[in-house]
């Protein structure tokens, strides 16, 4: 730039090129920016695609009670029978979608809004739920419960 | 020595019941002639038969006609061999019942099936009305199971399958002309048409949804008692049964003579509860004993008016969290959590049947404050849109610099050329 | 201009030893493009171009989080869309970028048409540019499925049983393109496998021989300015024209951004084989013309289905157009030829007439 100061011209022309340059510089800081962010891998690892790593350990479920977590967008109830099993049903009750829950004093998943029982295998056995509950696969690996869809 | 003596006995007298079912599987002469004399009336019980869930078990027309089957002519049909013909109204109980009410019988094909319909039938208005009247128009067992075509509930061709209950009874039932003697309605059939129970069965295929028999019963059919209707329809509501069976309206209906549930509810077309039940205008349920100014017309409004405002907030924070993520804003643990306030508020309706305020805040506050923080998170989804906003701001200042730097170039190199 | 005897750097040497940047940079130097009232026509070609490339980039980004299976493709989209930063961004662009190329790409092609560019010797750049139109709706019409959603899943199902009414093949191209009987898992792979590999492979082909062509012939002059004594004046490909192609660039960028920010692509319900189809399934806009077509058609013509005779009567369109350098016989010759364009601006104001119609109409069946 400073080479031709003596003529407008060429520092007019100059300052056209140090304002394209920089400008240029910050649109492709702008495009790389986002792409940069995106190659990032997120803190969540993985999509859930059908399968759930539950947030706690097995060894956290004792028998006879049963847990609520998240699979997908809706609820779903994993449960340790008093004989030791895991087994995970959906929580939506079939009736009218409130979330079901254990109670071990009758040793079955039950609905509060309008007292829906369903047994261990998550069939519906009394009340007004219409169709049994959608059973999921358990699987334990080391302590880490692995939910998914049956198939 | 007296539990062999015991044990021999039972072993004789199944003894004499089996040789009789086997006798009925040795091929009968009957269908032959029936079939061959032309006559409808006369053929069409042998052709409806095959598909008869007797003839499939194995038996034949003499199981409940009696006679002879081996015998080939009219001697078959002998009174002397135990021929009764088509039985008489007052005959057909005791002809069915002969085996239905034989549990020892009975288990042989069907273990689980009961063995009381006879017992049961006797305690139903058409059974008193046969016995005490000999009424000629009463319902007896081939009224609902149609002789010769009988079919078990769970076939969907059967007459007393759940979709075809309401009309097998309605075929009397809402007639007006055979019922006129009885002075009783017949516009239940067409009413529980218009009803949410039997939308749900026919329309949704729940078939656990109530027909006529699920609140009247079945062989024992009579009206529930007013007293007891609540525990008819607390069978499958039981919270809401149990609610009111606290409640102040409990009593009080139980001295005024009217029924719980269906004095609110009707009972034939009882449709689908909505908030709009629970007013004081005109129509609204509540009005027809409570005025505005009394103490229950207060709790009306006030519960009312809570239920209103968490299906407010619910559908609000719904409304919000929706919009964010049609937005492509990460909400679904938010619109996890929301489920919490729906379910306080399915509660909190079933809660008003305490027809008290605090039951029914007990129930929908949690749901308020789940819904409230829910919308937050929604309000904050849509800020983090307004940041990207601004980042397109940011980057579209930035081209439009570029744009401007180019086009300024581009005047440049033509006039210099 | 400063002429090839300005010294540039010693990078500059380096490497023109090496690779021949000088002859580049002459034949750079020497492209010319015409100057007169239709130039403006000159840019779609880049822009489509340039949409093309920001496809193949945001595409690239797109098979990093993507995975192609009737089980994870809607949640690994629901993933990026929600989790990973910038994804929206990518997904959106990606969506918009391909619908405004198609549109520049019909406008491309309709400039080529009206102003008569295909004549000889350019015969060969217009097949070229039209197989690469029918590969972009290939883009399309496969790229529509990936994402596994509800709409997507019908829209496909009805586009690959149109498939089905070809006269004798059309039962076995339906089921090649499926990849069985039905719209399934399998399908979604195959589209994938499309999409991804078997479409970019041709592109870049084609695109190739197009390209080569177009640099080959240079631009052409309009007969009609040709007559009108223009096309004398040119201006230098680079830097004039290349900065201009740059501006309209840049705007497309810009336009992609605030597209991306304010309707971002929704993702919708996944895709369930076993419900009933949505209410007012539509097919991508540039489809719509055909489809409302097919609609339209009474269910027999002639004896024959209607249907079938629709399908038939696109592929013969198709051809026709394909066709149309050899078939102009007057432009060929250098004459006016009113026909032509007639036919051309006939075509648009029919797809543009279906299209509105196709948007209008309230979905009934």
């Amino acid at each position: 730039m400073a080479e031709e100061t003596l003529d407008r011209q060429p520092t007019r022309r100059g300052f056209v090129n140090w304002f394209l340059g920089t400008s240029a510089v910050a649109f492709l800081l702008s495009v790389f920016y986002p792409v940069g962010r995106y190659l990032i891998p997120p803190t969540v690892a993985e999509s859930t695609a059908g399968t759930v790593r539950l947030p706690f350990k097995a060894d956290d479920v004792k028998p006879n009670t049963g847990q609520i977590f998240k699979f997908g967008n809706r609820p779903a109830i994993l449960v340790r029978t008093p004989a030791g099993e895991l087994r995970a049903f959906s929580a939506v009750c079939t009736h009218l979608n409130c979330t079901v829950q254990y109670r071990p004093d009758l040793g079955h998943i039950w609905c509060a809004c309008h007292n829906g029982h369903f047994d261990l295998n998550g069939q519906n056995i009394a009340g007004p739920p219409p169709r049994p509950l959608d059973p999921y696969a358990v699987n334990v690996r080391g302590k880490q419960i692995v939910v998914s869809k049956s198939t | 020595m007296r539990g062999l003596l015991a044990l021999a006995w039972l072993a004789f007298a199944g003894m004499t019941v089996l040789p009789a079912a086997a006798q009925q599987q040795r091929p009968e002469s009957c269908a032959a002639c029936h079939l061959e004399t032309g006559d409808e009336r006369l053929a069409n019980p042998v052709k409806q038969f095959g598909e008869d869930i007797h003839s499939a078990k194995g038996f034949g027309c003499v199981a409940c006609h009696g006679g002879d089957g081996r015998e080939a002519g009219m001697e078959a049909m002998d009174p002397a061999k135990g021929y009764i013909g088509k039985p008489e109204r007052q005959q057909v109980v005791q002809v069915c019942g002969r085996c239905h009410s034989d549990a020892r019988f009975m288990k042989q094909y069907n273990p689980a099936l009961r063995v009381d319909q006879v017992t049961e039938y006797a305690t139903s208005v058409h059974g008193r009305r046969l016995r005490e009247f000999g009424d000629p128009k009463v319902a007896t067992c081939v009224n609902c199971h149609p002789a010769h075509s009988i079919k078990p509930p769970s076939d969907p061709r059967s007459s007393v399958h759940p979709l075809k209950v309401a009309e097998t009874c309605g075929r009397c039932h809402g007639d007006p002309k055979y019922m006129e003697v009885y002075k009783i309605p017949t516009d239940q059939l067409a009413k529980y048409r218009q009803s949410v129970h039997w939308r749900l069965m026919s329309v949704k295929g729940d078939l656990s949804a109530p027909t006529c028999n699920d609140c009247h019963g079945n062989h024992g059919a009579a009206p529930p008692g007013i007293s007891w209707v609540g525990n008819v329809c607390g069978q499958c509501h039981t919270v809401q049964a149990e609610f009111f069976g606290k409640s102040p309206h409990a009593k009080v209906f139980a001295q005024m003579g009217v029924p719980g549930c269906a004095t609110c509810h009707s009972n034939h077309d009882i449709q689908e509860a909505t908030d709009a039940m629970l007013v004081l205008a005109d129509q609204a349920v509540c009005a027809g004993c409570h005025a505005a100014a009394d103490k229950g017309g207060k709790a009306a409004a006030d519960m009312r008016a809570l239920i209103d405002s968490l299906g407010g907030e619910y559908d609000k924070a719904r409304a919000i969290l929706l919009q964010a993520e049609r937005a492509g804003m990460e909400v679904s643990q938010a619109q996890f959590d929301l489920n919490a306030a729906k379910d306080a508020l399915v509660k909190a309706r079933a809660a008003i049947h305490a027809f008290r305020v605090e039951a029914v805040k007990k129930e929908g506050e949690p749901g308020l404050e789940i819904s409230a923080k829910a919308y937050a998170r929604g309000v904050r989804a849509l800020d983090e849109l307004q940041f990207r906003r601004k980042g397109l701001a940011v980057s579209l200042v930035i081209i439009l610099a570029v744009i401007a730097g180019i086009v300024v170039k581009i005047r440049q190199l033509d006039r210099r050329s | 201009m400063a002429g090839s005897a300005k010294p540039h750097g010693r990078l500059w040497t380096w490497l023109d030893e090496r690779v021949g940047l000088a002859e580049l940079e002459k034949v750079v130097k020497k492209k010319e493009v015409p100057v007169h009232r239709h130039t403006v026509w000159y840019y779609l070609g880049g822009m489509t171009l340039f949409l093309f490339m920001v496809q193949v980039a945001t595409g690239i980004l797109l098979l990093f989080y993507y995975r192609p299976s009737a089980e994870e493709a809607y949640e690994s989209v629901q993933f990026l869309m929600a989790e990973v930063e910038f994804g929206w961004l990518i997904r959106s662009i990606h969506s918009w970028a391909a619908n405004l190329m198609i549109f520049t790409l019909f406008i491309h092609l309709f400039s080529v048409l009206l102003l008569k560019a295909y004549r000889r010797p350019r015969e060969v750049t217009w097949l070229s540019g039209i197989g690469l139109m029918g590969l972009a709706m290939g883009f399309g019409f496969t790229g529509y499925l990936l994402p596994w959603n509800e709409l997507a899943y019908f829209a496909t199902k009805v586009g690959t049983e149109i498939t089905g009414v070809v006269p004798v093949i059309g039962p076995f191209l339906g089921r090649l393109l499926r990849g069985g009987d039905e719209v399934t898992g399998a399908t979604l792979t195959r589209f994938y496998g499309i999409h991804v590999a078997v479409l970019p492979a041709l592109t870049t082909l084609l695109l190739g021989l197009h390209l080569f062509l177009v640099q080959k012939h240079g631009m052409s002059v309009p007969p009609g300015a040709e007559r009108a004594g223009g096309g004398r004046r040119t201006m230098p490909f680079f830097p004039n024209f290349l900065l201009r192609d740059l501006v309209g660039w840049l705007s497309a960028l810009a336009m992609l951004a605030a597209l991306a920010a304010y309707f971002p692509t929704e993702l919708g319900q996944k895709a369930d084989p076993f419900a009933s189809a949505p209410v007012g399934i539509k097919p991508e806009w540039y489809f719509m013309f055909m489809f409302k077509t097919l609609k339209y058609l009474p269910s027999y013509i002639l004896g024959i289905e209607g249907e079938i005779v629709g399908v038939v009567g696109f592929g013969v369109g198709g051809l026709f157009l394909l066709l149309i350098p050899f078939l102009d016989r007057r432009t060929a010759r250098g004459e006016p030829s009113p026909l032509f364009t007639w036919i051309g601006i006939a075509i648009i104001l029919y797809m543009v007439a279906l299209t509105y119609l196709g948007y209008t109409e309230v979905a009934t069946q």
